[in-house]
């Protein structure tokens, strides 16, 4: 019974650090720009068609198709923002979210006519194999997903906290009529911010391919597991992203053993709606949006 | 600023509001089952458009779980009527009063804190989605099998509200022209002043003495009881519901879109958005369907979304109104400008 518990306990941590790495690209676009990217399970789902694709037509690692994704998602999240959200970061929020919404079902159509609607699972090496720590048994997709992630989350930390460009975009979200008057290429920040977002969601994607089967059909659980994640933590905090990840991630997994299956699903959203209520701003929220 | 409305101008907009009406009634006479099962559709996502409309055009809350109420309402009708065999007029009753209420519930629970603009939204979203997933694993509700009506037997019961395409076509007419002229009174009326008051800007509205909390309450639980007479005849309309159909994000967006593409916070835009995305997004399905290739029914729909807000951010009627008084200097024919909602 103990090491029932503590491997669901272990996997729930180590899903929940790759739903933290999702969170994160949803939580600096949001931190910078102040806009909702409702389009975040898309980038995603096209992470996990890059480590499907990657690894069925050239068989490479996991880590390189992570890198593959990395490096397309955050070109695609750059040119998405310089040809079509900046022009909607001054409108109202509300048509930021619809904007956002057309978004997400234009790319939710295009994996469907580029894909179709059928699963298709990741032949992964890596899939089928555990490692055993003491009571613990893991399986090594999850453990390696897990650590990369925990390692992008520390980098990109590090990145944000001591480089230059980093110091710039922490300035761009605390004060943008500040940052233009010291000089700062606002419009750059933006783009690459976007592109950090994005590309967060592909590495993420990527990394779970051997988990999940890839299927257009995802973006949306997704794009409101990120939703809840971000906002368990506290919209726009870096920690709180990582701290909403481990929760939900655990959540996930001790209701899926105390309770259905199918209770695992409805327990975000169960989680979202008691949080909103009691503390709406998370864990570590901005204080005004 | 409300402007006055203007005696001449108004008698036109009633006659123009009126005639539209009388044209839609003919098309309920045409021998094309297709025409009329689709405008069915549109006319019902008119009205459920409409009390989306009410929500964000004129009170200033977004919501994009609508689904959440039309769900409500259909599952009402549906439960009552083929367990019970109760009339889908009571199921109706039944249906909006629940969602009314829980449409309060959430409003009370959410601004009691100031959970607002986008984490509202939010919330919505969570609600519908965890309702889908509880009526997916609800047994008695058919769960993921879903519930079926009996077969019409072509007879029309205006008690049972049983009939054939005709009968439902004008069913759904009466809800759309009451949706279209009930947001006409109530913007109208001393709550559509207020709601707007709230709407462009929350803390003058207190100033003044609006009690903007209470308000909040009245205009999303108004939004959400009428979403769900949609709902409850969107599913006698289908002869069928199913959660992930009837309470899932695709009835949230094909709510919001009429809206939006037609033009926020006016009377008739619902109708002209509904008019142009639904008939497009059947059109692009069927298309897609005959090729074999799913999915072009949603890149459509996204498209047209992001093209509205881009180019039209009005919506296409008030651009039509536009382009009728730059010709000449004739009659207004939107209720307001929607301007700043509330962030």
């Amino acid at each position: 019974m103990l090491s029932l518990w503590l491997n669901v306990l272990a996997s729930g941590v180590l899903l929940g650090l790759v739903y933290g790495l999702v969170a994160l690209g949803l939580t600096i676009i949001f931190g910078v720009m102040r806009v909702v990217n409702f389009a975040h399970g898309e980038m995603v789902v096209f992470g996990v068609y890059i480590g499907y694709w990657s690894v069925r037509l050239w068989d490479v690692p996991i880590i390189v198709a992570a890198a593959i994704a990395a490096v397309v998602m955050f070109v695609f999240g750059y040119l998405l923002e310089t040809l079509i959200v900046k022009r909607f970061v001054n409108r109202p929020h509300h048509y930021q979210f619809i904007v956002f919404i057309g978004l997400a079902l234009l790319f939710s159509g295009f994996l469907l006519v580029a894909f179709g609607p059928d699963p298709r699972p990741t032949a992964s090496q890596l899939s089928f194999h555990t490692v055993s720590i003491g009571l613990l048994k893991l399986d090594l997709a999850r453990l390696q997903a897990a650590a990369t992630a925990g390692l992008l989350i520390i980098l990109l930390g590090a990145y944000l906290k001591y480089s230059a460009f980093g110091r710039s975009l922490r300035a761009a979200a605390n004060n943008r009529l500040g940052g233009l008057v010291v000089g700062l290429n606002i419009p750059q920040i933006y783009a690459v911010t976007f592109g950090i977002g994005t590309g967060c969601a592909g590495v993420a994607g990527a990394l779970i391919s051997p988990l999940f089967d890839a299927q257009p059909y995802l973006a949306v659980d997704f794009t409101l597991l990120a939703f809840v994640t971000v906002i368990v933590g506290g919209l726009g905090s870096f920690s709180g992203a990582l701290l909403g990840g481990l929760t939900i991630g655990v959540a996930e997994a001790v209701a899926a053993l105390m309770f259905a299956p199918s209770m695992k699903t409805a327990l975000p959203y169960a989680l979202l709606i008691i949080i909103l209520i009691f503390r709406p701003r998370g864990f570590f929220g901005a204080k005004e949006i | 600023m409300p402007k006055k409305f203007n005696e001449a101008t108004d008698q036109k907009r009633w006659i123009a509001g009126a005639g539209v009406f009388v044209i839609l009634a003919l098309v309920g006479f045409l021998s094309n089952s297709y025409v009329i099962s689709l405008m069915t559709i549109v006319l019902l996502f008119t009205f459920m458009g409409q009390s989306w409309n009410l929500m964000l055009g004129i009170g200033g809350q977004l919501s994009i779980g609508h689904s959440l109420f039309v769900g409500l309402g259909a599952y009402s009708v549906a439960v009552l009527n083929i367990k019970y065999g109760i009339s889908p007029w009571i199921g109706l009753v039944v249906g909006l009063t629940i969602a009314g209420f829980v449409g309060a519930l959430l409003a009370w629970l959410s601004f009691r804190f100031e959970v607002r603009g986008i984490y509202f939204a939010l919330l919505t979203i969570a609600a519908a989605e965890f309702a889908r997933i509880m009526f997916s694993g609800w047994e008695f509700v058919g769960g993921m099998q879903g519930m079926f009506f009996q077969a019409p037997t072509g007879k029309t019961d205006i008690l049972m509200l049983r009939g054939d395409a005709r009968f439902y076509y004008f069913v759904a007419l009466g809800v759309a022209a009451i949706g279209v002229l009930g947001t006409e009174l109530i913007s109208r009326s001393y709550l559509g002043y207020v709601w707007r008051a709230m709407r462009d800007d929350d803390e003058a509205a207190r100033a003044l003495g609006v009690r903007t909390f209470r308000h909040k309450i009245i205009v999303i639980s108004i939004s959400a009881g009428s979403a769900a007479v949609g709902g409850g005849i969107l599913a006698l309309v289908q002869g069928s519901i199913f959660p992930d159909s009837i309470m899932g994000m695709g009835i949230s967006v094909d709510v919001l879109i009429g809206p939006v593409v037609g033009g926020l916070g006016t009377a008739f835009g619902p109708f002209v958005g509904s008019l142009a995305a639904i008939p497009l997004n059947h059109t692009m399905s069927a298309i897609g369907d005959s090729l074999g290739i799913p999915g072009l029914n949603n890149i459509a729909y996204g498209i047209i979304l992001i093209l509205v807000v881009w180019v039209l951010p009005d919506g296409i009627w008030p651009a039509i109104v536009r382009l009728y008084r730059s010709i000449p200097p004739l009659p207004r024919l939107k209720i307001s400008q929607p301007r700043k909602v509330e962030e």
